[in-house]
């Protein structure tokens, strides 16, 4: 593989090639190759929204799959987006002097009691990608902190994570604060985490299960264009 | 028996053949259906309560990385334990991370499963383990003995580690310290797991715990 890898000068590929090597080299978490790519793509004058969508997104998107029928463990997701990291850390600024669509915005963090925040960050990269804006809570996130969020940010989406049997129930916690304020229905209520199932997300009252980063992306984006149809509706 | 710990953690262990071992009736028998990460410890009450009718079956432990595949892997051992004629079986699994999914195969298959979220509860002692994460420990990374043997194999090779140590910061970012729960009084695992520590680049802390709630759950199996 590295002396395939030596042979090709990315440079010299069309643009077609180009993109389907930058899907193989996110799939083997090249960061360097991708951040390379990206700029030479950017050279050829390629809209940074495209960029994103058609070579990382995409590239992405088939890691998602790989991830979910088991044939990629999540060292190689984590690489991966590290890449992917690497080339969105380049387009970012110019997607928003460009003025690239936004599809809604999501705020985003781990549960109080709760450390673990890889798949909640894989989530907020692949949504960013996605043309959300994202704001991401990080780790440990009290129900205040969500609510202060939300009230500051106005998010279409409220995502929350946990890894750990134990904390996942804070989620319906944070839920019945909604709730109780008479604001759940202003959002969408998206959760995710390895000890969560589509039963846990109905009987706390979530909107949606995602079972991984790439369904994340899917359920919220068919979430916004719902919203957008009631709204052009008037409904 | 003699345990071998990387066949432990990728195979698992074979079900006693009881034709050559001299047990009877199989009806009479009760069957543990295990983590591999526990084998040790279950073998070695068995063998100091003199529970000579309690058989081990193990999962491989590397499930312990992708619990999702858990709770169907335990069915399909219930039911070929059911097939070779065991009436009574129990599951000396935690939760082990399957979100109740494994409760829901227990209850389905009938069979009753060690209480607590995951193995670092029951060898603290489930209460005692929920009342130091409410107190608010939840930077902490447990290791077992069987955890710190396997250290190499499970964590620092299982999640890529020695091919990615860039991982390391994404994965243990957030972790302050191992806090290694001793089954046994062994200064050579505890310096394997100091050693772990150190590499992870978190502090260390011991606790011996023995063998915890795991002792009581085997007894009530045993009493069956």
């Amino acid at each position: 593989m590295a002396d395939e890898l030596d042979d090709i000068v990315l440079s010299e590929l069309d643009d077609d090639e180009l993109t389907l090597q930058m899907h193989d080299d996110l799939y083997d978490g090249l960061k360097e190759e991708i951040v390379e790519a990206v700029n030479i793509l950017l050279e050829r004058k390629w809209q940074p929204y495209d960029v994103l969508t058609k070579a990382l997104v995409e590239g992405m998107r088939i890691v998602g799959i790989d991830f979910r029928d088991g044939i990629l463990f999540v060292p190689e997701v984590l690489l991966a987006a590290n890449a992917m990291k690497a080339g969105m850390a380049i387009l970012k600024p110019l997607l928003i002097e460009s003025g690239a669509p936004r599809v809604g915005t999501m705020v985003i963090g781990t549960v109080k009691g709760d450390i673990h925040d890889i798949g909640k960050n894989l989530v907020s990269m692949m949504m960013e990608g996605a043309g959300f804006e994202v704001i991401n809570l990080g780790i440990n996130n009290s129900v205040e902190n969500y609510l202060e969020a939300i009230a500051t940010e106005k998010p279409d989406i409220l995502g929350m994570s946990a890894l750990l049997t134990t904390t996942m129930p804070y989620m319906k916690v944070v839920i019945d604060a909604l709730k109780a304020k008479g604001i759940r229905d202003d959002y969408i209520v998206m959760v995710g985490g390895a000890p969560l199932n589509e039963e846990f997300a109905r009987a706390i009252g979530a909107d949606a299960y995602c079972r991984d980063a790439a369904v994340a992306v899917e359920t919220a984006t068919e979430f916004m264009n719902r919203k957008h149809n009631l709204l052009a509706a008037g409904g | 028996m003699r345990l071998d710990d990387d066949s432990l953690t990728e195979t698992g262990l074979a079900a006693p053949n009881l034709s050559t071992t001299g047990a009877a009736d199989v009806s009479a028998r009760v069957l543990l259906i295990a983590c591999g990460a526990l084998a040790r410890e279950i073998l070695a009450l068995t063998r100091l309560n003199g529970w000579s009718h309690l058989d081990l079956v193990c999962l491989p432990a590397k499930l312990h990385n992708v619990p999702q595949k858990i709770p169907e892997a335990v069915r399909a051992k219930v039911r070929a334990g059911r097939a070779r004629g065991y009436a009574s079986v129990y599951v000396v699994y935690a939760d082990c991370g399957t979100g109740g999914l494994l409760d829901k195969v227990c209850a389905e298959e009938g069979v009753e499963r060690i209480e607590g979220p995951h193995c670092y509860s029951f060898f603290t002692g489930n209460e005692a383990f929920a009342e130091r994460t409410e107190a608010g420990e939840i930077t902490a990374f447990y290791l077992t003995d069987f955890l710190a043997r396997q250290f190499d194999t499970l964590i620092w090779k299982g999640m890529g580690f020695d091919r990615h140590p860039e991982l390391l910061e994404m994965m243990f970012g957030n972790y302050e310290k191992i806090v290694y729960l001793a089954q046994t009084d062994d200064p050579a695992l505890e310096a394997k797991a100091r050693a772990g520590a150190k590499r992870l680049g978190l502090a260390f802390e011991m606790r011996k715990t023995g063998y915890g709630d795991l002792a009581g759950f085997l007894a009530g199996a045993a009493e069956t």
